[in-house]
């Protein structure tokens, strides 16, 4: 099963890099739709004369709210508590799971429903509640062909872009009877019938199942408000039949006031999709209708986050993916590679800092870039990717050879005489400089050329022709 | 493929009150050492609050039907007529009506949610017939808020067409518009387009949950 938060025990970036980019269908499909998307997202940003000044409000918002989290928190606290919902507080994942688990215990249920949340893959809910015997079904289509190809997502808007349709065919005709309602018996690869295999397929269990858990875009402090943005009418679904919702929502998705949602709402579905809005946006306020309603909010590393003055921009992020879209890195190496449920450019600067980098796989995240900057300037919350990414390489472990490199450059640069010395000593040796360095160094040298040593140092030319005067 | 969950014997209201309750102290602390000195962050909201626009209906039945819905613009004194004709054309007869929607758009054999319709009796009808709080004309965005005429969400959700009145006052130009009219106390359901989905090699079909077919009648 798919959707453990932390795909653990991968092999970091460069290794899994190399992999993807030998597969040609996945840099076909990736090419396809990054471009597509890419193009879509252009037209419709243009069309507003004020995105500048949005995607300002919407920085400046998050950094507000980031800024008082704490009474934010407890406002929306209340505002949840005074429209008849119930409010958790999860550490980590482990708790959180736990909270979730018991909750559904409590309704004597044994399945739940879910909408696409990134929050609880991130926490491997899935696997926890089947190891309390709970079945957690996915009904965003795109995260059911994941959970019925016992797959991972590997894009933060469209999880399966990795498969193209006649893949998709198969895993329905595959699996479809073993999770509920077969396929159809004549299912052939047209998106439509593909569709209209899920519709049928999950529609059964939407009218039947009585929990449902979600996560959320947005929680609104003020009036204690979720709002939850989609496509297909599955979060609707979710959201709206089952008698007891559980929404489990990381804490830096909220947003002081009602009135912030104006900017959010032309941000995220122009920045996402490339629409001008999405299909489905749902918004409630506590118990809803007669349901009763769950918020576990979860720290899960954020707070930690949060103290690092340069990294904690991250927390600005909505998610919406247009960082992936233009990153040519993610284009060429795919989502899987970034071993997180966060890939591309965000992935890279997010998961190091949840996590910490002390797998090989975290601590060669902020290395998977070439700094270009093309995901800074797409970001609808101006969140500097390429900033972030070099501080995390600050704090990264480097290997022997590269600190014992540094420590002897740190020494030669400290003094001028030093630096004079070595120079000098480097022209008279010049000849003897291989062209490939030996060892572990030869990861350098087989992607770089050894640049000229020149005979003469400038300064030693400088002196002795008082800078070309003599 | 589950074993029994045996029921937590806790009401709900209870659970995670024990150590999620410390869990809130912690929390709170951290964010609190972690944000520490910090400078305060200003907002400037130098974006537009009203768009002009000079024909908001015109635009708002142009996006609309940019989504693939089906529009029409018509006179209050059309507008009957325009329904009748549209449910016609779908072959939809049995419509869910909610309490509240204006008499002369009611269809002729009109099914009331009254008592509750169940899901399943939901799913069994041809569609439904609803007004709306706000449209908005730069995004072709229809919401509803679950007031007069519109009824509790899952009605606008389980049947397969859904038929849309929108009075002319009640579209505005922008986004920012729509947020103030709007009451946050309300369920509030922001309708773009029919369901849809890319999510197959970034194909758009139409029609995954929700209603497949969404037809909208403007009346000026
Ligand atoms: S970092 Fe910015 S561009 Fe990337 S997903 Fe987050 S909000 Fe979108």
């Amino acid at each position: 099963m798919s959707g453990a938060g932390t795909f653990l025990g991968m092999p970091a970036f460069p290794h899994n890099a190399a992999a993807a980019v030998q597969d040609s269908q996945l840099r076909f499909n990736l090419r396809k739709a990054t471009h597509t998307i890419r193009g879509k997202r252009a037209a419709v940003v243009g069309e507003l004369p004020d995105w500048a000044e949005l995607r300002r409000a919407g920085k400046e918002i998050k950094d507000h709210t980031l800024r008082h989290l704490d009474r934010y928190l407890l406002q929306l606290e209340e505002a949840v508590t005074a429209a008849g919902g119930h409010v958790h507080w999860a550490s980590d994942a482990k708790e959180a799971n736990r909270i979730v688990a018991d909750l559904v215990k409590a309704t004597g249920e044994t399945s739940v429903v879910k909408v696409k949340s990134m929050a609880t893959q991130e926490i491997g809910l899935n696997e926890a509640l089947q190891e309390e015997g709970i079945t957690a079904y996915e009904t965003d289509l795109a995260e059911l062909i994941v959970q019925l190809g016992d797959d991972w997502p590997s894009h933060i808007l469209v999880p399966a872009i990795h498969r193209n349709r006649a893949e998709i065919r198969e895993i329905f005709q595959e699996k479809m009877a073993e999770w509920g309602r077969a396929a159809p018996e004549e299912l052939t690869d047209e998106p439509r019938a593909l569709a209209e295999a899920a519709r049928l397929h999950l529609r059964e269990r939407f009218l039947s199942t009585k929990v449902a858990v979600s996560g959320a875009n947005f929680m609104i402090a003020e009036t204690g408000t979720l709002v939850v943005l989609e496509s297909e009418g599955n979060g609707r679904m979710c959201l709206t039949l089952p008698e007891t919702l559980i929404s489990v929502v990381g804490v830096e998705k909220l947003l002081p006031t009602w009135r912030d949602l104006e900017v959010f709402l032309q941000l995220l579905p122009r920045s996402s999709t490339g629409e001008r809005m999405n299909p489905y946006t749902s918004t409630w306020t506590g118990a809803t209708e007669g349901q009763e309603f769950h918020l576990v909010l979860l720290d899960n590393g954020r707070t930690d986050v949060l103290a690092d003055e340069v990294g904690r921009q991250a927390l600005r992020c909505i998610r919406c993916s247009a960082c992936l879209n233009v990153c040519p890195v993610y284009e060429r190496a795919g989502g899987h590679a970034y071993g997180s449920v966060y890939p591309g450019p965000i992935g890279a600067i997010l998961t190091p800092q949840l996590r910490g980098t002390a797998s090989a796989i975290d601590a060669s995240l902020p290395y998977a870039s070439s700094l270009c900057g093309a995901c800074f300037e797409a970001c609808p919350v101006a969140i500097d990717i390429p900033e972030v990414l070099v501080h995390l390489r600050g704090k990264v472990r480097h290997a022997r050879a590269e600190r014992l490199g540094m420590r002897a450059a740190g020494w030669i640069f400290d003094r001028p005489s030093r630096l004079a010395r070595v120079q000098r000593l480097g022209g008279r040796l010049r000849r003897f400089v291989p062209g490939r360095l030996p060892g572990p160094l030869s990861a350098w040298t087989d992607t770089r050329e050894i640049p000229d040593i020149p005979a003469e140092s400038f300064r030693d030319w400088w002196n002795r022709t008082d800078g070309g005067a003599r | 493929m589950t074993a029994g969950a045996p029921a937590d014997p806790r009401p709900a209201a209870e659970i995670g009150t024990g150590t999620s309750a410390n869990s809130r102290e912690r929390i709170l602390a951290r964010i609190r050492s972690a944000v520490a000195g910090a400078p305060d962050a200003p907002i400037t909201r130098s974006y537009r609050t009203s768009p002009e626009a000079t024909d908001v209906i015109g635009l708002f039945a142009e996006r609309v039907a940019d989504y693939r819905a089906v529009v029409h613009v018509v006179d209050g004194s059309e507008a009957a007529a325009t329904i009748r004709a549209a449910m016609a054309r779908q072959g939809a007869v049995r419509l869910v009506v909610p309490d509240g929607l204006p008499a002369e758009w009611a269809p002729d054999d009109p099914v009331a949610d009254d008592p509750r319709l169940t899901a399943a009796e939901l799913d069994a009808v041809d569609g439904v017939i609803t007004g709306c709080a706000v449209g908005i004309a730069e995004t072709g965005t229809i919401v509803l808020d679950a007031g007069p005429g519109q009824g509790r969400r899952a009605l606008t959700l389980v049947p397969d067409y859904h038929l849309c009145v929108v009075r002319a006052d009640q579209i505005v130009a922008g986004v920012p518009e729509a947020v103030a009219r709007l009451d946050p106390a309300r369920p509030l359901t922001w309708i773009s387009g029919p369901s849809a989905t890319s999510d197959i090699e970034l194909n758009r079909v139409e029609g995954v949950h929700g209603p497949r077919t969404l037809e909208v009648v403007v009346v000026r």
